[in-house]
């Protein structure tokens, strides 16, 4: 949509919004894209995993991207868009507001993440983005699963 | 489609994988001593088999080789030659190098003579002398041959009465009197004279015997060799004679029934039936399917055409397609796919009921009809799906003798394995994943349960310790009991460790049972040194583990001074079970029909409360701990007045017995599994969840780990926290 040039090098990445900020993922990750439907909650799961739902016979867990990276979480209606993410072997969905945009942009527009920010950032997000004025943080999905800390030990 | 022909090459090719896996696989258990009388035949006909494939295409130097090799091998099998280490480990060098040659012909490069004459004359060597020049492409009809320029010819006269023994282990009197006539000519007379009237037949018992002329040069020895393994099943008479008689005479039985010297011998009391296609092949050929193990000398070697080679095997290889005809290859995929199609529309059928019943059509309609007998139909179409996948236990059994040889051998016990109830079938899925948890619990028993010899002695035992498995259906699930007569759990040192490792509060009363069970608590090993066996750290809590992600449950009972018994059950299906849907504080939960012993309303009277959390329901005289389901399993909600609810009575997998509170039940139904796993992870309390009419997931609830819960929480309140919070861990 915004950027055009440099598509040969460059990587394409989905924009989407949760509360005031802008984040994006790698489009190849992206499955599918869908509305919020009701989930069924899980017990005895962090605040961010939202629940579980149907996708085409498979249970898809569903994460609260917002609750995730620490901001207040909001009731999910039906304009809030769940990103259906491949993560090797398993699927994921990110709630998330919208989704805002589709960059291309090669690696060297990335910047890296200052030393300032909150460890909790730190580890989800793995670089910033300037476009239009606007700063869109790419993410690192996989690590917004549990399963890393909580693999039985 | 340019060539028909490229097509049936992929799948003689696909065929030659499995014949040579089940070459190895049966010289593999001959080498360590497990074959059964079958093996030997079953590596023969795989050999056999690729032969006869290779032939249609012309792959000359593999035919040639498995030719040699099959003939080899046919010494074992007709007992002419002992399947001793050395011979089978040449035989799975050869085997080895069968499987390069079905290599190099698919990928249409050339063999390896080198290794092709060096092998040959490797299974010569292996195989005695004598039979070493084999012709590489014999024709068939050598079994008659005799030695007629060689002097010393003998008249033997034998005398073979089987036993109805004989015959129950499987052997057959037409294959040994058929190995007979390949060491020279052989008239055969059946002796029926003890044959009794049909009303008072034994159908499994043994009247006939035989008489055989034998005019051969072998000696006495060769002959009997042949009754090797039958010797202790029969009556077996040998004396020599010189006197000859006129080949191919024909002799008639005091019954009228004829024998003819090359014919078949067809006796009339034919046990097995087994071969009847192979004799009712043109008769001075004898049987085709099997290569003769001949003398060179009457039927010369022929160089090897290649359109001659085709000749016998289609043949055979007809026989057996139509012997298999009963079975059809088909990948794993496929099966797979339609398990899932099975699924899917399981869901969709009970959306469909769904609609209709919310759309408030009758019940008594044409519509409400036609969906039930939908509804029957899926289940069948389940159940026949689902029977594609059964396997039997088999083949997690046949490896376990192996393993009971190995950990016996290193603690020094004597152990004796006996198994009940291989035919269990059961689905692919499970098959594949109790091949572990079984291991660990056959080599628990040895090492943990059976005592030394010495030990068993002088507790008045025999020396050798019985290790039982045996597998069953029961209300439909596997059961696989692991059972030794050792010296059971000793509970007051597995009461101490626990105490000692901090698992339990030293004040805490335990029952024998939950004593027994306290092995599975991680973190306990009750080993006193660490030993190569078990105690590795992986304890039986990592079998547990294990157990439960399958949906499955284990338990232990014991006896002091007798042994101990190891319970796995297991679903039967990976795929579908019989849930009760009901839900609770707005969540929809499955609970396992299999668990549920009987639903009911909680009467105020029959509440009694324990303290200030948890009540006991009487029921039937007994006092059962009562649980709120959304709130054990952790929704974080509060527990709601048992009289508002339903009261669902469930029993675990250890016969303990627990009411879990609900609001509605809203009906039976069978649900369609999903793993949990799969896309997120295990969640304690939670089996798995499955996809309801309406699309959305509920979730299974795992009824023991409710249990557990409710049980911790009524029994001793010093020591539950703690084993409740090591379970859920292990959970």
């Amino acid at each position: 949509m915004t950027s055009s040039e440099g598509k040969q090098d460059g990587k394409e990445l989905i924009a989407f919004r949760v509360g005031r900020q802008e984040f994006c993922i790698d489009v190849m990750l992206v499955r599918e894209i869908r509305g919020w439907t009701e989930v069924t909650a899980l017990p005895r799961v962090p605040a961010y995993v939202k629940g579980v739902m149907n996708l085409r016979g498979a249970v898809l867990p569903i994460i609260d991207l917002g609750i995730r990276l620490g901001m207040p979480g909001a009731e999910p209606t039906a304009r809030h868009v769940i990103i259906v993410v491949q993560l090797e072997q398993r699927q994921v969905g990110i709630l998330v507001d919208a989704v805002s945009d589709i960059l291309t942009v090669s690696d060297t527009l990335i910047q890296p993440v200052p030393d300032v920010t909150s460890t909790l950032v730190k580890s989800f997000v793995k670089g910033l983005l300037a476009v239009e004025g606007r700063m869109v943080s790419l993410i690192e999905v996989e690590s917004l699963l549990p399963a890393a800390e909580l693999e039985p030990a | 489609m340019e060539d028909p022909m490229a097509a049936i090459r992929v799948t003689f090719f696909q065929e030659c994988d499995e014949q040579l896996a089940e070459l190895e696989n049966g010289l593999l258990a001959m080498q360590d001593g497990t074959a059964e009388a079958e093996t030997v035949n079953a590596v023969f006909r795989a050999v056999h088999s690729m032969k006869g494939g290779a032939g249609i295409f012309a792959l000359d130097a593999l035919v040639r080789f498995a030719h040699v090799f099959e003939t080899a091998l046919d010494k074992v099998r007709s007992g002419m030659l002992a399947a001793s280490p050395p011979v089978v480990a040449v035989f799975l060098r050869a085997a080895d190098l069968l499987a390069d040659l079905v290599r190099a012909a698919r990928d249409g490069l050339p063999a390896d003579e080198t290794r092709i004459a060096e092998m040959t004359q490797e299974l010569s060597r292996a195989g005695g002398a004598g039979d070493t020049n084999e012709p590489a492409h014999a024709p068939r009809g050598e079994a008659e041959a005799s030695e007629p320029g060689k002097p010393l010819l003998q008249i033997w006269h034998i005398r073979f009465t089987p036993h109805a023994e004989l015959y129950a282990k499987a052997n057959e009197a037409a294959v040994l009197l058929r190995e007979l006539r390949q060491l020279g000519q052989a008239r055969v007379t059946l002796d029926s004279s003890r044959l009794p009237d049909l009303p008072d037949i034994d159908p499994e018992g043994a009247y006939l015997s035989w008489e055989i002329e034998l005019e051969s040069a072998r000696t006495e020895k060769e002959i009997r060799d042949i009754f090797e393994f039958v010797e202790e099943d029969c009556e077996l008479e040998i004396i020599t004679s010189s006197q000859g008689f006129a080949p191919g005479e024909v002799i008639t039985g005091d019954n009228g029934f004829k024998f003819e010297f090359f014919g078949p011998p067809e006796e009339a009391a034919d046990h097995g039936g087994e071969e009847r296609e192979a004799e009712t092949e043109p008769e001075q050929h004898g049987p085709a399917a099997r290569p003769p193990s001949a003398i060179p000398d009457v039927s010369p070697p022929l160089p090897p055409p290649p359109p001659a080679a085709p000749a016998p095997s289609p043949l055979s290889a007809a026989g057996k397609s139509e012997r298999a005809g009963v079975t059809i290859r088909v990948e794993l995929d496929r099966v797979d796919r339609m398990v899932d199609l099975m699924g899917e529309l399981v869901i969709n059928e009970a959306m469909l009921t769904q609609n209709i019943v919310e759309s408030g059509l009758a019940h008594s309609s044409k519509l409400a009809m036609t969906l039930e007998s939908l509804e029957t139909l899926t289940r069948e179409i389940q159940d026949s799906v689902m029977a594609i996948r059964a396997q039997p236990v088999r083949s997690v059994f046949q490896r376990m003798p192996r393993l009971v040889r190995e950990v016996a051998a290193m603690t020094g016990k004597q152990v004796r394995l006996v198994t009940e109830g291989e035919a269990t079938e059961v689905d692919k899925t499970v098959i594949e994943r109790i091949s572990d948890p079984l291991t660990h619990m056959i080599r628990n028993a040895i090492d943990h349960g059976l005592e030394s010899p010495e030990a068993r002695l002088a507790a008045g035992k025999p020396p050798e310790g019985t290790v039982r498995l045996t597998a069953l259906h029961r209300s439909g699930r596997i059961v696989l009991e692991v059972e030794d007569d050792g010296a059971g759990i000793d509970r007051a040192r597995v009461r101490q460790k626990a105490v000692e490792k901090g698992l339990i509060d030293p004040a805490a009363q335990l029952s024998d049972e939950e004593t027994d069970n306290l092995i599975f608590l991680p973190g306990f090993s009750t080993a006193a040194a660490v030993s190569d066996i078990s105690g590795r750290g992986v304890g039986m809590d990592v079998v547990r583990q294990s157990v439960q992600a399958l949906g499955g449950r284990i338990s232990i009972a014991s006896r002091p001074g007798r042994g101990s018994t190891f319970t796995l059950s297991l679903p039967l299906t990976l795929a579908v079970m019989d849930g009760m849907v009901v839900s609770t504080h707005g969540h929809t939960l499955i609970i396992p029909l299999s668990a549920i012993v009987e639903t009911l309303k909680p009467r105020a009277e029959d509440v009694f409360p324990l303290d200030a959390e948890s009540n006991l329901l009487a029921s039937r005289g007994c006092y059962v701990p009562m649980v709120d389901t959304a709130s054990c399993l952790g929704y974080g909600v509060s527990p709601a007045a048992p009289e508002d609810c339903v009261a669902l009575l469930v029993e675990g997998e250890g016969g303990g017995r627990t009411v879990l509170l609900v609001d509605a039940i809203h009906g039976q139904r069978q649900v369609v599994i999903k793993s949990l796993e799969a896309n997120y992870r295990a969640v304690p309390g939670i089996a798995a969840a499955t996809v309801m009419g309406d699309g959305q997931v509920a979730l299974i609830v795992d009824v023991d780990a409710a249990i557990r819960v409710a049980g911790a929480a009524s029994a001793s309140r010093t020591a539950a926290p703690k084993i409740m919070e090591l379970q859920e861990r292990a959970a």
